[in-house]
């Protein structure tokens, strides 16, 4: 990886780490706005043989060249590799086949899990959010996945007060296995401040590393559980000038 | 002419009545049966269950016009901007009256329909394990490691496809979502077109055909009939107006004037279509599929 750039956004970094996720001849289901710039980032760079499936029912190789408002808008079917049901794709997920998904969400907490549903009590909501979407299936059903949020304290919570998409459950080891989860879980949280990773076997999310011009102060200052780091945890590294060019590319 | 096709007014008043499971917005975010929905706002329709997977703005519209009694739906709200600020009233404030809400994901609403489609109680599964939504949807049970989806069956599914015949054979391309499944577990199917065409153009390509004709029951030609939504080779996604949509709605009755310029003070879709800039939404390239060759000797 080259050297960092100098002058980049928050979500620029955050596209590069997630990005940095994705490997070469990974299938991915790829999401909407941050992570398709990860995945064209990938693409162009580490992972040329990648593939990307969106739930509306699309494989693609290359991101689409024209702007998407979502998955299903006009550019993104232009040079699909295919065009199908929406069952389909999911069948490659139920079969274990997707390698990596990304999911976005209102609020994650300490486990990985994430909330799109409810706040508040169902039944009676102080705020109803819109809800799964394909947000739970990917999380039970790739193999891993990654998760992308604004570092809020109202955002990343100790516990979800709804799981919409379950991470680690109540984050005992081996949650997952017991309970029937086809997939390994979620691999990272990555936020405009850090990113977060968890145990192997899944648990309690654990401090990676810091963005740059960031502080250990200020990311527990910001996180609603008590963060798990040691004092010379690892600064993230920057995106490379390559990465940013794709990313300015694409955003264009 | 089979007596299938009739107008948009004819159709929904003969197809949908109150308290009916209506299917829509199958294919997700493109193709949604906008001037379907808003004829049964016009009409008053009430107490309908809405089936979906991500579910664009007019679920929201609909529930804000008061028409909804239950949403069983992976998603409700504006995809591009955000939180549906009807939804979001109905389900907190009970404005314009309170809805139930029979959360899905769009791989179980999608196992629901074939298992409708398939005339079977229920199909098992391997998503939802862990998720919440196993708590608050009745129709999602655990047994034996799986999660057991009850069936969904819609009255009716409203699909709004590129071209169809005057016999209900509809030509759609893009990604389909689950328009099929929807289609097949519904009693009936109403469909909308921007083109109605000769069945010399769709039995040219029977692996086409999206639905078993016998099931479709009206056709409405309805150019415009997806918009703000996009259809593959005939209209752009409008994605301004999708956003003026979430400000406009953001208040109750910030929505009720909305509701007022586009849906309940114009009497049909041909008259909704002169407000907005058609010209700068349509389609005008051509990227036409290889033609396959059916012939058998």
């Amino acid at each position: 990886m080259s050297e960092g750039a100098a002058n980049y956004s928050p979500q620029e970094l955050m596209v590069a780490v997630a990005a940095r996720e994705i490997r070469d001849h990974d299938l991915v289901f790829v999401g909407m706005r941050l992570p398709i710039l990860a995945y064209a980032v990938a693409r162009n760079n580490h992972a040329p043989n990648a593939r990307g499936l969106f739930e509306v029912g699309l494989m693609r190789d290359r991101p689409a060249e024209s702007y998407l408002g979502t998955m299903g808008d006009p550019p993104n079917v232009v040079g699909a590799l295919w065009a199908t049901r929406m069952s389909n794709v999911m069948a490659l997920m139920a079969q274990g086949l997707v390698d990596l998904g990304f999911i976005g969400g209102a609020e994650v907490d300490r486990f990985g899990n994430l909330n799109t549903s409810y706040v508040g009590d169902p039944s009676k909501p102080e705020v109803k959010l819109p809800g799964s979407g394909g947000g739970a299936d990917i999380a039970i059903l790739s193999r891993r996945w990654v998760t992308l949020m604004n570092h809020e304290r109202r955002r990343l919570v100790d516990r979800v007060s709804f799981v919409t998409s379950p991470g680690y459950g109540d984050g005992t080891p081996g949650w997952r296995k017991k309970n029937g989860l086809l997939g390994a879980g979620p691999a990272a949280i990555v936020t405009t401040m850090c990113v977060f990773r968890f145990p192997e076997g899944g648990g309690e999310a654990y401090l990676d590393s810091i963005h740059p011009g960031h502080s250990l102060d200020e990311v527990r200052a910001n996180t609603g559980w008590p963060v798990d780091a040691s004092e010379d945890v690892k600064e993230t590294a920057a995106p490379t000038q390559a990465e940013l060019e794709v990313i300015r590319k694409v955003q264009s | 002419m089979s007596g299938k096709v009739m107008t948009m007014a004819e159709a929904i008043d003969r197809f949908v009545p109150d308290g009916a499971t209506v299917a829509l917005g199958t294919a997700l975010e493109p193709l949604i049966p906008f001037a379907a929905g808003h004829e049964l706002i016009r009409q008053g329709r009430r107490d309908l269950e809405l089936v979906g997977p991500i579910s664009d703005a007019l679920f929201d519209q609909l529930i804000g016009a008061g028409c909804v009694r239950r949403i069983t739906a992976a998603w409700v709200g504006n995809v591009s901007e955000g939180l549906g600020h009807c939804y979001r009233r109905a389900a907190e404030d009970r404005v314009p009256h309170s809805i139930e809400v029979h959360d899905h994901t769009n791989f179980s609403i999608s196992i629901a329909l074939w298992a409708a489609a398939w005339n079977v109680p229920s199909l098992p599964a391997r998503t939802l394990l862990g998720s919440g939504l196993l708590d608050t949807n009745p129709n999602l049970k655990v047994a034996a490691g799986l999660v057991h989806i009850n069936a969904v069956r819609p009255d009716v599914a409203l699909v709004h496809v590129q071209r169809a015949d005057a016999m209900g054979r509809a030509h759609a391309w893009g990604p389909l979502g689950i328009s099929e499944e929807a289609g097949l577990a519904a009693q009936h199917i109403v469909l909308t077109c921007e083109e109605l065409v000769d069945e010399s153009v769709t039995l040219s390509d029977p692996n086409r055909i999206l639905f078993p004709e016998t099931k479709v029951v009206a056709i409405v030609h309805e150019p415009g009939g997806a918009h703000p939504s996009p259809v593959q080779g005939y209209f752009k996604r409008d994605h301004a107006f999708f956003r003026d949509y979430a400000k406009e709605s953001r208040t109750a009755d910030g929505f009720l004037a909305w509701l007022e310029q586009w849906v309940l003070g114009v009497p049909d879709r041909a008259a909704y279509m002169k407000q907005i800039d058609v010209e700068a939404l349509r389609v005008k390239g051509s990227a036409l599929s290889s033609p396959a060759n059916f012939a058998d000797e």
